[in-house]
Protein backbone atom coordinates (compact mmCIF):
# COMPACT_ATOMS: atom_id res chain seq x y z
CA UNK A 1 0.00 0.00 0.00
CA UNK A 2 1.31 3.43 -0.86
CA UNK A 3 1.55 5.93 1.96
CA UNK A 4 -0.22 9.26 1.82
CA UNK A 5 1.49 11.73 -0.46
CA UNK A 6 2.04 14.79 1.68
CA UNK A 7 4.62 17.46 2.21
CA UNK A 8 6.38 16.99 -1.11
CA UNK A 9 9.22 19.42 -1.40
CA UNK A 10 9.74 20.91 -4.83
CA UNK A 11 12.78 19.40 -6.50
CA UNK A 12 15.14 21.67 -8.37
CA UNK A 13 14.47 21.81 -12.09
CA UNK A 14 17.94 20.41 -12.74
CA UNK A 15 20.85 19.43 -10.51
CA UNK A 16 24.17 20.20 -12.22
CA UNK A 17 26.25 17.13 -12.98
CA UNK A 18 23.55 14.63 -12.06
CA UNK A 19 23.68 11.30 -13.90
CA UNK A 20 20.90 10.50 -16.41
CA UNK A 21 19.23 7.86 -14.23
CA UNK A 22 19.04 10.21 -11.27
CA UNK A 23 17.80 13.02 -13.51
CA UNK A 24 15.02 10.68 -14.65
CA UNK A 25 13.97 10.01 -11.08
CA UNK A 26 14.01 13.70 -10.19
CA UNK A 27 12.03 14.66 -13.28
CA UNK A 28 9.41 12.01 -12.64
CA UNK A 29 9.04 12.62 -8.91
CA UNK A 30 8.90 16.40 -9.31
CA UNK A 31 6.30 16.08 -12.05
CA UNK A 32 2.59 15.46 -11.87
CA UNK A 33 0.03 12.95 -13.01
CA UNK A 34 0.42 9.30 -13.94
CA UNK A 35 4.18 9.53 -14.58
CA UNK A 36 4.76 10.73 -11.03
CA UNK A 37 2.42 8.10 -9.58
CA UNK A 38 4.28 5.41 -11.49
CA UNK A 39 7.63 6.70 -10.24
CA UNK A 40 6.35 6.73 -6.64
CA UNK A 41 5.08 3.18 -6.98
CA UNK A 42 8.39 2.05 -8.46
CA UNK A 43 10.40 3.81 -5.75
CA UNK A 44 8.20 2.31 -3.05
CA UNK A 45 8.71 -1.14 -4.50
CA UNK A 46 12.48 -0.63 -4.48
CA UNK A 47 12.44 0.66 -0.91
CA UNK A 48 10.45 -2.36 0.25
CA UNK A 49 13.00 -4.63 -1.42
CA UNK A 50 15.91 -2.82 0.24
CA UNK A 51 14.16 -2.78 3.62
CA UNK A 52 13.41 -6.49 3.47
CA UNK A 53 16.99 -7.24 2.56
CA UNK A 54 18.23 -5.09 5.42
CA UNK A 55 15.99 -6.62 8.09
CA UNK A 56 16.96 -10.07 6.83
CA UNK A 57 20.64 -9.12 7.11
CA UNK A 58 20.13 -7.96 10.70
CA UNK A 59 17.61 -10.65 11.70
CA UNK A 60 20.10 -13.08 13.30
CA UNK A 61 20.87 -10.42 15.92
CA UNK A 62 17.24 -9.44 16.55
CA UNK A 63 14.48 -10.97 18.62
CA UNK A 64 12.00 -10.69 15.79
CA UNK A 65 10.11 -13.32 13.87
CA UNK A 66 9.22 -13.53 10.16
CA UNK A 67 5.94 -11.57 10.14
CA UNK A 68 7.36 -8.90 12.47
CA UNK A 69 10.40 -8.51 10.24
CA UNK A 70 8.21 -8.09 7.17
CA UNK A 71 5.98 -5.59 8.94
CA UNK A 72 9.01 -3.60 10.05
CA UNK A 73 10.34 -3.58 6.48
CA UNK A 74 7.06 -2.28 5.06
CA UNK A 75 6.79 0.42 7.71
CA UNK A 76 10.39 1.48 7.08
CA UNK A 77 9.78 1.67 3.32
CA UNK A 78 6.60 3.73 3.75
CA UNK A 79 8.26 6.21 6.11
CA UNK A 80 11.35 6.42 3.92
CA UNK A 81 9.19 7.26 0.90
CA UNK A 82 7.61 10.15 2.80
CA UNK A 83 11.05 11.38 3.90
CA UNK A 84 12.47 11.13 0.38
CA UNK A 85 9.62 12.96 -1.33
CA UNK A 86 9.71 15.60 1.39
CA UNK A 87 13.44 16.18 0.93
CA UNK A 88 13.70 15.88 -2.83
CA UNK A 89 15.03 19.42 -3.07
CA UNK A 90 17.96 18.47 -0.83
CA UNK A 91 19.32 15.93 -3.33
CA UNK A 92 22.49 17.53 -4.71
CA UNK A 93 23.57 14.87 -7.15
CA UNK A 94 26.64 13.83 -5.14
CA UNK A 95 25.63 10.19 -5.53
CA UNK A 96 23.09 8.34 -7.63
CA UNK A 97 19.55 9.18 -6.62
CA UNK A 98 18.88 5.57 -5.69
CA UNK A 99 21.87 5.47 -3.31
CA UNK A 100 20.59 8.63 -1.61
CA UNK A 101 17.11 7.08 -1.39
CA UNK A 102 18.39 3.77 -0.02
CA UNK A 103 20.09 5.66 2.80
CA UNK A 104 16.72 6.83 4.07
CA UNK A 105 15.26 3.35 4.22
CA UNK A 106 18.34 1.98 5.99
CA UNK A 107 17.99 4.75 8.60
CA UNK A 108 14.29 3.93 9.00
CA UNK A 109 15.09 0.26 9.58
CA UNK A 110 17.58 1.25 12.30
CA UNK A 111 15.10 3.57 14.00
CA UNK A 112 12.35 0.96 13.99
CA UNK A 113 14.63 -1.72 15.39
CA UNK A 114 15.58 0.74 18.15
CA UNK A 115 11.91 1.23 19.00
CA UNK A 116 11.30 -2.50 19.01
CA UNK A 117 13.92 -3.00 21.72
CA UNK A 118 11.66 -1.46 24.37
CA UNK A 119 8.98 -4.07 23.79
CA UNK A 120 11.08 -6.44 25.88
CA UNK A 121 10.28 -6.14 29.57
CA UNK A 122 12.92 -6.01 32.24
CA UNK A 123 15.45 -3.76 30.54
CA UNK A 124 16.96 -1.48 33.14
CA UNK A 125 18.23 1.93 32.20
CA UNK A 126 19.91 3.33 35.27
CA UNK A 127 20.82 0.55 37.69
CA UNK A 128 24.05 -0.85 36.39
CA UNK A 129 25.06 -4.44 36.96
CA UNK A 130 28.79 -4.09 37.46
CA UNK A 131 29.20 -7.86 37.61
CA UNK A 132 28.64 -7.86 33.85
CA UNK A 133 31.58 -5.60 33.14
CA UNK A 134 34.29 -8.32 32.96
CA UNK A 135 32.27 -10.36 30.46
CA UNK A 136 31.44 -7.22 28.47
CA UNK A 137 35.13 -6.81 27.63
CA UNK A 138 36.06 -10.49 27.65
CA UNK A 139 37.96 -10.73 30.92
CA UNK A 140 38.39 -14.32 32.11
CA UNK A 141 36.90 -14.89 35.60
CA UNK A 142 39.64 -17.42 36.29
CA UNK A 143 42.21 -14.64 35.95
CA UNK A 144 40.42 -12.11 38.13
CA UNK A 145 43.56 -11.34 40.11
CA UNK A 146 45.04 -9.84 36.93
CA UNK A 147 42.18 -7.49 36.09
CA UNK A 148 40.42 -6.80 39.39
CA UNK A 149 42.34 -3.57 40.08
CA UNK A 150 41.90 -2.31 36.50
CA UNK A 151 38.13 -2.72 36.53
CA UNK A 152 37.89 -1.30 40.05
CA UNK A 153 39.73 1.76 38.76
CA UNK A 154 37.37 1.96 35.80
CA UNK A 155 34.35 1.85 38.10
CA UNK A 156 35.89 4.53 40.30
CA UNK A 157 36.47 6.71 37.24
CA UNK A 158 32.86 6.21 36.10
CA UNK A 159 31.66 7.33 39.55
CA UNK A 160 34.06 10.22 40.00
CA UNK A 161 34.95 11.58 36.57
CA UNK A 162 31.75 11.37 34.52
CA UNK A 163 28.84 13.77 34.60
CA UNK A 164 25.46 12.35 35.60
CA UNK A 165 24.38 12.16 31.95
CA UNK A 166 27.64 10.54 30.82
CA UNK A 167 27.29 7.99 33.63
CA UNK A 168 23.70 7.26 32.66
CA UNK A 169 24.64 6.67 29.03
CA UNK A 170 27.67 4.54 29.99
CA UNK A 171 25.60 2.39 32.36
CA UNK A 172 22.77 1.90 29.87
CA UNK A 173 24.95 1.04 26.88
CA UNK A 174 27.99 -0.65 28.42
CA UNK A 175 26.60 -2.37 31.51
CA UNK A 176 23.00 -2.99 30.52
CA UNK A 177 23.53 -3.59 26.81
CA UNK A 178 20.92 -1.08 25.64
CA UNK A 179 21.50 -0.41 21.92
CA UNK A 180 22.41 3.20 21.20
CA UNK A 181 19.43 3.71 18.88
CA UNK A 182 17.09 2.39 21.58
CA UNK A 183 18.59 4.78 24.13
CA UNK A 184 18.00 7.63 21.68
CA UNK A 185 14.28 6.91 21.86
CA UNK A 186 14.17 6.47 25.63
CA UNK A 187 16.01 9.73 26.28
CA UNK A 188 14.23 11.60 23.46
CA UNK A 189 17.64 12.49 22.10
CA UNK A 190 19.54 11.97 18.84
CA UNK A 191 22.08 9.39 17.78
CA UNK A 192 24.67 12.15 17.42
CA UNK A 193 24.05 13.52 20.93
CA UNK A 194 24.20 10.11 22.63
CA UNK A 195 27.33 9.15 20.68
CA UNK A 196 29.01 12.45 21.63
CA UNK A 197 28.13 11.90 25.30
CA UNK A 198 29.65 8.41 25.21
CA UNK A 199 32.64 9.66 23.18
CA UNK A 200 33.43 12.26 25.85
CA UNK A 201 32.93 9.65 28.59
CA UNK A 202 35.32 7.23 26.88
CA UNK A 203 37.95 9.96 26.57
CA UNK A 204 37.62 10.91 30.25
CA UNK A 205 37.78 7.31 31.42
CA UNK A 206 40.84 6.56 29.35
CA UNK A 207 42.57 9.68 30.67
CA UNK A 208 41.75 8.68 34.25
CA UNK A 209 43.07 5.15 33.76
CA UNK A 210 46.18 6.45 32.00
CA UNK A 211 46.87 8.94 34.80
CA UNK A 212 46.97 6.03 37.21
CA UNK A 213 49.08 3.82 34.97
CA UNK A 214 46.39 1.28 34.07
CA UNK A 215 46.58 1.93 30.32
CA UNK A 216 49.10 3.62 28.04
CA UNK A 217 48.58 7.33 27.53
CA UNK A 218 49.23 7.35 23.76
CA UNK B 1 41.13 -14.52 27.99
CA UNK B 2 42.43 -11.00 28.51
CA UNK B 3 39.89 -8.22 28.05
CA UNK B 4 42.48 -5.45 28.01
CA UNK B 5 42.65 -5.10 24.21
CA UNK B 6 38.84 -4.88 23.98
CA UNK B 7 38.66 -2.36 26.83
CA UNK B 8 41.48 -0.36 25.24
CA UNK B 9 39.69 -0.37 21.88
CA UNK B 10 36.48 0.85 23.52
CA UNK B 11 38.12 3.66 25.45
CA UNK B 12 40.35 4.86 22.61
CA UNK B 13 38.85 7.83 20.76
CA UNK B 14 39.99 9.20 17.41
CA UNK B 15 40.12 13.01 17.24
CA UNK B 16 39.28 12.82 13.53
CA UNK B 17 35.91 11.18 14.35
CA UNK B 18 33.25 13.45 12.78
CA UNK B 19 30.31 12.13 14.82
CA UNK B 20 27.02 10.64 13.72
CA UNK B 21 25.40 13.73 12.20
CA UNK B 22 28.09 14.34 9.59
CA UNK B 23 28.61 10.64 8.91
CA UNK B 24 24.87 10.14 8.32
CA UNK B 25 24.70 13.22 6.10
CA UNK B 26 27.54 11.92 3.91
CA UNK B 27 26.84 8.19 4.11
CA UNK B 28 25.42 7.83 0.57
CA UNK B 29 28.47 9.52 -0.94
CA UNK B 30 30.88 7.52 1.19
CA UNK B 31 29.11 4.20 0.52
CA UNK B 32 28.98 4.75 -3.22
CA UNK B 33 32.68 5.53 -3.32
CA UNK B 34 33.41 2.49 -1.13
CA UNK B 35 31.28 0.25 -3.36
CA UNK B 36 33.31 1.41 -6.35
CA UNK B 37 36.53 0.54 -4.53
CA UNK B 38 37.46 4.19 -4.08
CA UNK B 39 39.90 5.56 -1.49
CA UNK B 40 37.32 6.35 1.19
CA UNK B 41 39.77 6.17 4.10
CA UNK B 42 42.03 8.73 2.45
CA UNK B 43 39.27 10.96 1.11
CA UNK B 44 37.06 10.90 4.21
CA UNK B 45 39.27 9.98 7.21
CA UNK B 46 36.88 11.51 9.73
CA UNK B 47 33.95 9.46 8.48
CA UNK B 48 36.09 6.32 8.29
CA UNK B 49 37.17 6.89 11.91
CA UNK B 50 33.56 7.34 12.96
CA UNK B 51 32.28 4.24 11.19
CA UNK B 52 34.97 2.16 12.92
CA UNK B 53 33.90 3.42 16.35
CA UNK B 54 30.12 3.85 16.10
CA UNK B 55 28.19 0.59 16.02
CA UNK B 56 24.88 1.99 14.68
CA UNK B 57 26.48 4.09 11.94
CA UNK B 58 28.77 1.20 11.02
CA UNK B 59 25.71 -1.03 10.78
CA UNK B 60 23.95 1.49 8.54
CA UNK B 61 27.03 1.70 6.34
CA UNK B 62 27.19 -2.09 6.04
CA UNK B 63 23.49 -2.13 5.14
CA UNK B 64 23.82 0.56 2.51
CA UNK B 65 26.85 -1.14 1.04
CA UNK B 66 24.96 -4.45 0.90
CA UNK B 67 22.06 -2.69 -0.83
CA UNK B 68 24.39 -1.21 -3.42
CA UNK B 69 25.94 -4.57 -4.10
CA UNK B 70 22.52 -6.21 -4.45
CA UNK B 71 20.73 -3.59 -6.52
CA UNK B 72 21.50 -2.19 -9.92
CA UNK B 73 20.48 1.42 -10.52
CA UNK B 74 16.92 1.71 -11.80
CA UNK B 75 15.21 4.43 -13.78
CA UNK B 76 11.49 5.12 -13.61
Amino acid sequence: MMPADSGVEQAPAAVPGVDPDSAGWLRALAGTGPAREAALARLHEMLVRIARGEVARRAPRLQLTGPELDDLAYQAAADALIAITGKLGQFRGESRFTTWAYKFVIFEVSAKIGRHFWRHPGVRLDAGDWDRLPARFGFDPAQEAEWRDLLAALRRAVDEELTARQRRVFVAIVLNGVPLDALVIELASSRNAIYKTLFDARRKLRAALAANGYVGDD
Amino acid sequence: MDGRPELDRFLRTDPRDVGCAQAMEMLHIYAELAAAGGPVERQYPGIAAHLRACGPCGEDFDGLLAALHDQAPKTP
